[in-house]
């Protein structure tokens, strides 16, 4: 299915909540979502017949300034087709739910993208830093993230 | 001169070479270094490499120790994060003296490509625990970690036993510095 079909698929059963659909990127063509609805979205693209999107490829966050944002990959095994979901969620409250109910990989995904961005997942059963040791203070990878002087005693800075 | 050199030139009668007890020692010691089994980053395939047969580390007497308590010395082969360090520190701990450490690549020599930006790497292994041997290079060919086990021999083999502090002060008086 072209990501013109699926836009139109989503946009009859949502219609608000999907804002626009960028075709020209890059990569994959990126769905722009309301946040909030996330979830209903993702539950629907995988169970629906014709879309059957059974494969999260991949959570990518961002920093775009003022806000958040959070770029999820789907794949169908069955069809062929991949497409792109985008939410921007502001950075002073930056929830989004979570998914790992519907991919069970998104779990590992979304510990990744709240401990480098800072991104909360509701929901998740055990949203605890992967990657950075569990006392780190901070999200490394947002554009105004300061490295600290010491840790544990051992100087950072080279 | 190496012990086995002086067999060349023997007393009467052959079969017997003299020597300091310190020299036996250190000759013995040099000869079978047990390493810790320890790998960290890509360097670590580079080090695997000098294990495997074409580059075969043990003709150093090197034999692969799975306890820290079982080694003589460790190799850092690789980028030493924050979190890994405190392990790291932990490990060289655990081994018992004497213990020596070589240092493996750019990344744990001075942080490698991470000096700048790397928020979660340690900027050098030095600045845990002491280092015998720096081998440089991102990661070092076999060779170069092969000469660096030739120079921590050399180390360990010319490394005063008895009256320690004394003989080094000795050589420190020889060389000019004065560290009380």
């Amino acid at each position: 299915m072209q990501a013109q079909e699926i836009f139109d698929k989503l946009k009859e059963k949502f219609n608000d909540d999907i804002l626009e659909l960028k075709a020209d990127a890059p990569s994959d063509p990126i769905i722009l979502i309301n946040g909030a609805e996330l979830f209903n979205i993702a539950q629907f693209m995988r169970d629906k017949e014709e879309l059957d999107f059974d494969y999260l490829v991949d959570l990518i966050s961002l920093d775009l300034g003022d806000n958040l944002g959070a770029i999820y990959i789907f794949y169908s095994m069955k069809h062929k087709h991949r497409i792109a979901l985008k939410a921007i969620v502001p950075k002073d409250n930056p929830i989004l739910p979570t998914l790992e109910n519907l991919w069970r990989t998104a779990d590992w995904l979304e510990r990744e993208a709240w401990d480098l961005m800072g991104i909360k997942f509701e929901g998740h059963h055990n949203l605890i830093r992967i990657l950075n040791p569990y006392d780190w203070e901070g999200h490394p990878l947002r554009k105004d993230y300061v490295t600290p002087e010491f840790y544990h005693g051992m100087k950072v800075p080279y | 001169m190496g012990l086995l050199n002086r067999l060349n030139e023997p007393f009467e009668g052959g079969g017997i070479v003299l020597g300091t007890v310190e020299d036996i020692l250190n000759w013995g010691r040099a000869k079978s270094d047990w390493y810790l089994q320890f790998g960290l980053a890509c360097c670590a395939i580079e080090f695997m490499a000098v294990n495997a047969p074409h580059f075969d580390f043990m003709r150093f007497g090197t034999i692969p120790r799975t306890s820290p308590r079982q080694a003589d010395f460790i190799i850092i082969s690789g980028t030493v994060t924050l979190k890994m360090a405190e392990r790291i520190k932990r490990l060289y701990e655990q081994m018992s003296e004497p213990k020596y450490v070589i240092s493996m690549g750019s990344c744990s020599n001075c942080g490698g490509p991470y000096w700048e930006h790397g928020y979660h790497v340690l900027k050098g292994v030095d600045r845990i625990i002491p280092v015998d041997v720096y081998v440089p290079g991102c990661p070092p060919r076999p060779e170069a970690l092969e000469e660096g086990m030739i120079l921590l021999q050399k180390k360990i083999r010319h490394e005063a036993i008895f009256n320690k502090r004394k003989r080094i002060a000795e050589e420190d008086k020889k060389l000019g510095l004065n560290i009380k």
